[in-house]
């Protein structure tokens, strides 16, 4: 395999399996903290900074 | 004692090694930069034997409070002594260079002409100012948000003077011409080592303070500094692929050559805007707006979705740093197209931070930290818009090379990363030293006004510089010749670089009021002043009615 080839290999990988498998993670990752269940855990999230408040 | 010999054993090698080293110094920058080297061995070394207590010396200097707090702050306090410190060298620096253009009779050759002060004025902005309020405001909130001390704090204190010396080594190393002429990426090849090694260490201070945590959720903030000190680590690491002339000599050269270095340039130098400017400063935003609200953020899932957003599309953006070059044409539409979606995540985000003041707006007219707050948030919206819409090839044509593109950078750094920073500052320093409050709010509210006056002549007057730079240089005449001379276009933009010089007159004024702020606020005084605000409040009114005399003798 000459250099060019291995360069349109990548190529071709990038515009199709790589591009979909990129997109999907994304997607799931994105969509994680919509998943049922999880409104407490990001309440949660969101105001542990103000538990120092007394302490820190 | 074994502990003390052994370091000090270390620090004499160091000397020694260094000295070796300019014994056999190919050339004068690297001779000076051994001798710098062998000069901080030599004060570590002093420090080591005398086994003085030297936190406790620096702590009494820096009047760090008597009855510290359960967190590791140490490193904090410096971090942000140094931030105010480094701001104001580069703030100067700027101005300095801005005058320059205006004034080229202030070129000092060689040390201090314009070509060796531009890479000093932006790595002292960029890395010692922006670094060092990076590196201390993750040490602050790590620690807050995990509910744990600072994982391996010898380390953390070398993160902190590790960072020091090499903005030393790369500051005095543009000034003696020993540079690797990328942008943002100037040091020469062992000040890059270097600083490899002190990230690798901030990385373990970091990964290990997350690890022993006490809280169940990392939160986002964290997750922005994580991806802030990985990606630098890859991008620096990258970029500064360098084959040293020789070990005992300044140069080096690249190994990628042509249009593939030019693509790891600008990959590496738009991501370091990506996540050394907006990643890491997104982290303090996450932190610090809502704590000086008092108020949660808007949305959670906004700032995981807007985290995601930003690391899956800005690593894209960087070849719209090279349109109409020898980059192959479909790398450039990738470039543009990534840059203009990169909108999206930013001004979800911008949302995202204003809409904490949801119910609070008050609070903007209140507080002079939060109005901070919420210009840096619109400065953050406005240059990322901005950005994207000169990353579009059209208009990239127009704005390329001109004085737009700085007009747009300095939007970006002197409005969102320069506000974020004086606000975490201001928030920072009563809570550090164990103050009451700042020494004075009405100063605060002052440097918001200088610093956005300031910005405002900047932006303004480098947008009119740049499409005027841009159309006088694509102007053809009739008979199909550029009508104007280089020399011509520089000329015609003299007027707003002698406003440009003056906006960042305006800003660097505002940095004065910070320094005499923060350091009154250490030494503990409080300045007595009229509140901000207050309700009306008239004592001749505050009466009840009583019927006039004379009236009821009428009667």
């Amino acid at each position: 395999m000459n250099s060019h080839s291995f360069y349109e290999t990548l190529r071709h990988l990038a515009d199709s399996w790589g591009l979909l498998t990129m997109m999907l993670v994304f997607l799931v990752l994105a969509a994680w903290p919509f998943r049922p269940g999880a409104r407490q855990r990001n309440e949660d999230a969101a105001t542990m900074i103000f538990k120092d408040e007394n302490d820190g | 004692m074994e502990t003390v010999l052994t370091r000090a054993g270390i620090w004499l090698v160091v000397f020694t090694l260094a000295i070796a080293a300019i014994a056999l110094a190919a050339d004068g920058a690297y001779a000076i930069h051994m001798g710098i080297v062998a000069a901080a061995a030599l004060i570590a070394l002093a420090a080591t034997v005398t086994r003085a207590d030297y936190s406790a010396a620096a702590n009494s200097i820096l009047r760090a409070p008597a009855d510290p707090s359960r967190y590791d702050d140490d490193p904090v306090r410096w971090g942000v002594i140094a931030t105010v410190f480094w701001g104001m060298a580069g703030f100067a620096a700027g101005l300095f260079i801005a005058a320059q253009l205006a004034w080229p009779v202030l070129n000092m050759e060689p040390y201090l002409n314009f070509g060796r002060l531009r890479p000093l004025h932006t790595s002292a902005v960029i890395f010692a100012f922006g670094g060092n309020a990076l590196i201390a405001t993750s040490f602050y909130i790590v620690q807050r948000t995990c509910r744990a001390r600072l994982a391996l704090p010898g380390l953390a204190r070398f993160v902190f003077w590790g960072y020091q010396m090499f903005i030393v080594l790369a500051a005095t190393g543009y000034l003696l011409g020993a540079t690797q002429g990328k942008e943002y990426a100037e040091p020469e090849w062992y000040i890059d080592w270097w600083l490899t090694i002190v990230w690798v260490a901030y990385l373990a201070v970091f990964v290990g303070t997350i690890l022993k945590r006490k809280e169940p959720h990392i939160y986002v903030a964290n997750w922005f500094f994580l991806a802030f000190i990985l990606t630098v680590a890859m991008l620096h690491v990258v970029n500064n692929l360098d084959m040293p002339v020789s070990l005992f000599g300044s140069r080096s050269y690249p190994v990628f050559a042509g249009v593939q270095g030019a693509l790891v340039q600008w990959w590496y130098g738009h991501n370091a805007v990506g996540f050394f400017l907006t990643a890491g400063f997104l982290a303090m935003m996450y932190y610090f707006v809502p704590k000086q609200a008092e108020r949660p953020i808007y949305s959670y899932r906004l700032s995981i979705i807007h985290f995601w957003s930003l690391i899956f599309l800005y690593i894209w953006a960087g070849p719209h740093h090279l349109h109409y070059t020898a980059l192959p044409d479909w790398a450039q539409t990738l470039g543009m197209v990534f840059s203009v979606m990169l909108w999206m995540p930013s001004w979800g985000g911008m949302i995202n931070g204003l809409m904490t003041l949801n119910g609070a707006w008050d609070k903007v007219r209140t507080d002079p930290i939060i109005r901070m707050m919420v210009m840096s948030l619109a400065f953050y919206g406005m240059s990322t818009f901005e950005g994207p819409m000169m990353s579009i090839k059209s208009v990239n044509s127009l704005s390329h090379y001109t004085d737009w593109t700085i007009g747009h950078v300095h939007s970006g750094a002197l409005g969102w990363n320069g506000m974020i920073t004086f606000s975490a500052i201001y928030f920072l320093v009563p809570r550090l030293w164990n103050r009451e409050r700042l020494y004075s709010l009405r100063m605060v509210n002052w440097h918001f006004w200088l610093a956005t006056a300031g910005i405002v002549f900047y932006a303004a007057s480098m947008w009119v510089a740049g499409i005027t730079q841009g159309l006088m240089w694509r102007e053809y005449g009739a008979d199909g010749y550029l009508v104007n001379s280089f020399a011509e276009t520089v000329a015609a933009l003299h007027p707003m670089y002698i406003l440009r010089a003056f906006g960042g007159l305006l800003y660097l004024a505002g940095g004065v009021l910070l320094v005499v702020n923060v350091w009154a606020t250490i030494l503990g005084k409080l300045r007595q002043e009229k509140p901000m605000n207050d309700a009306a409040y008239d004592a001749e009114a505050d009466r009840p009615y009583v019927p006039a005399p004379a009236l009821s003798a009428a009667n």
